[in-house]
């Protein structure tokens, strides 16, 4: 783990690299340029301005065009992180929705929206989860059956962190208000990967976190459109509009609106090349290593994520070995964690044993390049092969017993 | 990220005495799919009863593999006397250590051995699924008994739940049993906490002597003598704390009190709950 070695980082689902130019443009607003956004001079008010500089480009990456009065794109708030955005927009829902004590989840979504529902639960809210398919794809009947008047809000993230699924979220936000309920999507593996326009769609509130584009860690954003009402999760001074309180984060700020802006830019990117080296990656493991599956919906899946089991073998084993030539990876298995079970993802698409515990996750990023790829699909089976070798269950399949 | 010690690194990265034992004398298997690790030990031995030959094959995570690995290398060359003495600790100690989370890695090397020679011996194999007769599952989700549970809270000492989970994987995923593991270790520790915490029940007579006699000295005479009266010390036998009372002490129509609120609640408090005492003229 010495850090002069090559890494090759093939899990920027979990968190990315800050990007050159991200750096470059929030480095002043840690030296120089450190006056509050709220003060009154020209020093402290300057900062002010790139804060909604900030805004204006992280709207223009979701598709938000309408300002409000002062010119601001003030249906966007900036929190400190995905899992805030989530917190601030259930408990906004179980707030200002008092007559109703509905939620509606899916299996698969992040602890951030799961834990938190079972917190709402404990305060009296009833829950419903959304099964999934072997493909993890959602069972849509079951949520229209689910949706009623009760319902406050549905939460349903856009893109799944660890199968790369996407989900038809504007086709779910026409479900939940055709019955008088919110919607909010947890979008922080979609951001940046698949083209958003929120002004043209029924979503009413959306998170999305920094550090999964290229941003620092600790800067995240909530989406609130415009007339929704909502009560604050950060109680305190009038930051955000009252929205959210405490002073601005700002150099995460600013480097969240320029890696948005870069995340527009690059967006076909992501669509083209980083799909085609995923694709590549992922040919070229099933070309040689026998008795894998490649998880998730092959027609509607973030070109970036490829979720992969390795049949008889641990998944821990894996990312061991793997680290040792420097390829970064994870895995939804459960001994990298410290649990003993595999992912809730894995065992709501009620992935066999076998495969749940040897299942790799390899998600990429634009600055990955042909050559990692190459050097992975090289250097992957015979680690798949000499894990296999050690295993019992591979003997047994492979004597027919 | 785990922080695997170097030892456990070298025996996950090199680790020996990989495959099957041909024709073997023992095989142990223990460990399913489900739970995530399993272990399969096969060993022969030679004409002198001793471990000849052993091999393992384990599917798991870094820690199971090197743990099955060490295995080997201690029992390589043991008869099977000394191999069934084996326990998941010395596993531990020739890797070092290992880290809390994965300990259960090492009980699955135990009881692969201990299989494998009941295997060899044509006992009934120590497999969970006869472990179903000697006891009784506590943990559904991972199939452990608490015959399991108390068999390795006893040999590793352990006190608490999270420790339990960290060993034999019982209560790591619903969590229904947790309460039921608790009550297991109330009924192992409770009790047996008393005698084994006692230090002054481990020690010989005279050192006991001189215990008493030090706090008698020290604790019991100054306060009694405020009071214009006294204390001696006179014998000992049985736990029980022979003293004859002075002066005014012994003159005192409260007396009796003075013995039991003062100089047994004393001796009990620093020595032990198990002294009594008695006045003797």
């Amino acid at each position: 783990m010495s850090n002069t070695k090559r890494v090759i980082y093939f899990d920027n689902n979990a968190t990315t690299a800050v990007a050159p130019e991200v750096f470059e443009a929030m480095r002043p607003y840690l030296t120089e340029l450190y006056g509050n956004p709220s003060s009154i001079h020209n020093f402290g008010g300057q900062v002010g301005f790139a804060v909604e500089k900030a805004r204006a480009q992280v709207a223009d990456l979701l598709g938000v065009r309408s300002v409000d009065s002062k010119g601001h794109h003030s249906e966007i708030i900036f929190t400190s992180c995905g899992t805030e955005s989530d917190n601030a927009a259930l408990f906004s829902a179980m707030y200002t929705c008092p007559k109703k004590n509905k939620f509606i989840v899916s299996k698969v979504e992040h602890p951030a929206i799961l834990n938190v529902a079972r917190e709402l639960e404990r305060r009296g809210c009833r829950i419903g989860y959304i099964p999934v398919d072997s493909h993890g794809r959602l069972d849509l009947q079951r949520l229209e059956e689910m949706i009623d008047e009760e319902t406050a809000l549905v939460s349903i993230m856009w893109a799944n962190n660890e199968i790369g699924n996407i989900y038809p979220v504007e086709k779910i936000a026409a479900m939940a208000h055709k019955y008088g309920a919110l919607f909010h999507t947890d979008a922080v593996q979609a951001v940046g990967k698949i083209p958003i326009d929120l002004d043209n769609s029924q979503i009413d509130m959306l998170s999305l976190s920094g550090h999964k584009l290229h941003a620092p860690k600790g800067v995240g954003v909530l989406y609130i459109r415009r007339g929704q009402r909502f009560r604050p999760f950060m109680i305190g001074g009038h930051q955000e509009n009252g929205r959210r309180g405490g002073t601005e984060n700002v150099a995460g700020i600013v480097a969240m609106g320029q890696a948005a802006a870069m995340a527009k830019a690059d967006i076909g990117e992501e669509n083209t090349r980083v799909r085609a080296l995923r694709d590549r990656l992922e040919q070229g493991i099933a070309a040689v290593v026998p008795s894998i599956r490649i998880n998730g919906d092959p027609d509607h899946r973030l070109p970036n994520t490829s979720s992969i089991s390795f049949e008889f073998i641990e998944g821990e084993s894996i990312l061991m070995l793997l680290d040792q030539l420097g390829i970064c990876a994870s895995s939804g298995s459960a001994c990298t964690t410290g649990s003993l079970e595999p992912s809730h993802v894995l065992r709501a698409m009620g992935l066999p044993y076998t495969a749940a515990h040897g299942t790799i996750r390899f998600s990429l990023s634009r600055y990955n390049t042909a050559e990692e790829v190459d050097f992975v699909i090289e250097h992957l089976p015979p680690i798949i092969a000499r894990l296999r070798q050690i295993s019992p269950y591979w003997d047994a399949k492979n004597s027919g017993r | 990220m785990w922080d695997y010690n170097k030892k456990v690194m070298e025996h996950f990265l090199n680790p020996r005495n990989v495959g099957e034992v041909e024709n073997p004398d023992g095989t142990g298997e223990v460990g399913n799919i489900t739970c995530g690790d399993a272990l399969k030990l096969t060993f022969k031995l030679d004409k002198d009863g001793r471990i000849a030959d052993v091999k393992f094959k384990t599917f798991g995570c870094a820690s199971a593999i090197a743990s099955s690995s060490v295995l080997t290398e201690i029992v390589k060359g043991m008869t099977l006397e000394e191999a069934a003495e084996v326990t998941n600790k010395d596993i531990v100690d020739v890797l070092g250590e290992l880290p809390e989370e994965k300990m259960h890695c090492s009980v699955m090397g135990m009881e692969a051995l201990q299989a494998a020679i009941a295997d060899y011996r044509g006992e009934a194999v120590a497999s969970e699924a006869d472990e179903d007769h000697e006891g009784r599952i506590v943990c559904k989700c991972f199939g452990v008994t608490d015959t399991k549970i108390r068999r390795v809270a006893l040999e590793n000492n352990l006190r608490t739940v999270e420790e339990i989970k960290n060993f034999t994987k019982a209560g790591g995923a619903c969590g229904c049993c947790l309460d039921e593991i608790q009550q297991i270790l109330d009924g192992i520790w409770k009790g047996k906490e008393a005698v084994k915490e006692d230090p002054f029940a481990q020690l010989s007579v005279v050192q006991k002597v001189i215990k008493i006699q030090e706090v008698i000295d020290r604790e019991i005479k100054p306060m009694l003598e405020k009071d214009g009266g006294s204390i001696e010390f006179v014998d000992f036998r049985d736990d029980k704390v022979q003293v004859r009372l002075q002066g005014r002490c012994a003159a005192c129509p409260s007396a009796a009190v003075t013995l039991k609120h003062t100089v047994q609640a004393k001796l009990q408090e620093l020595l032990s709950p198990v002294l009594t005492v008695e006045n003797v003229k």
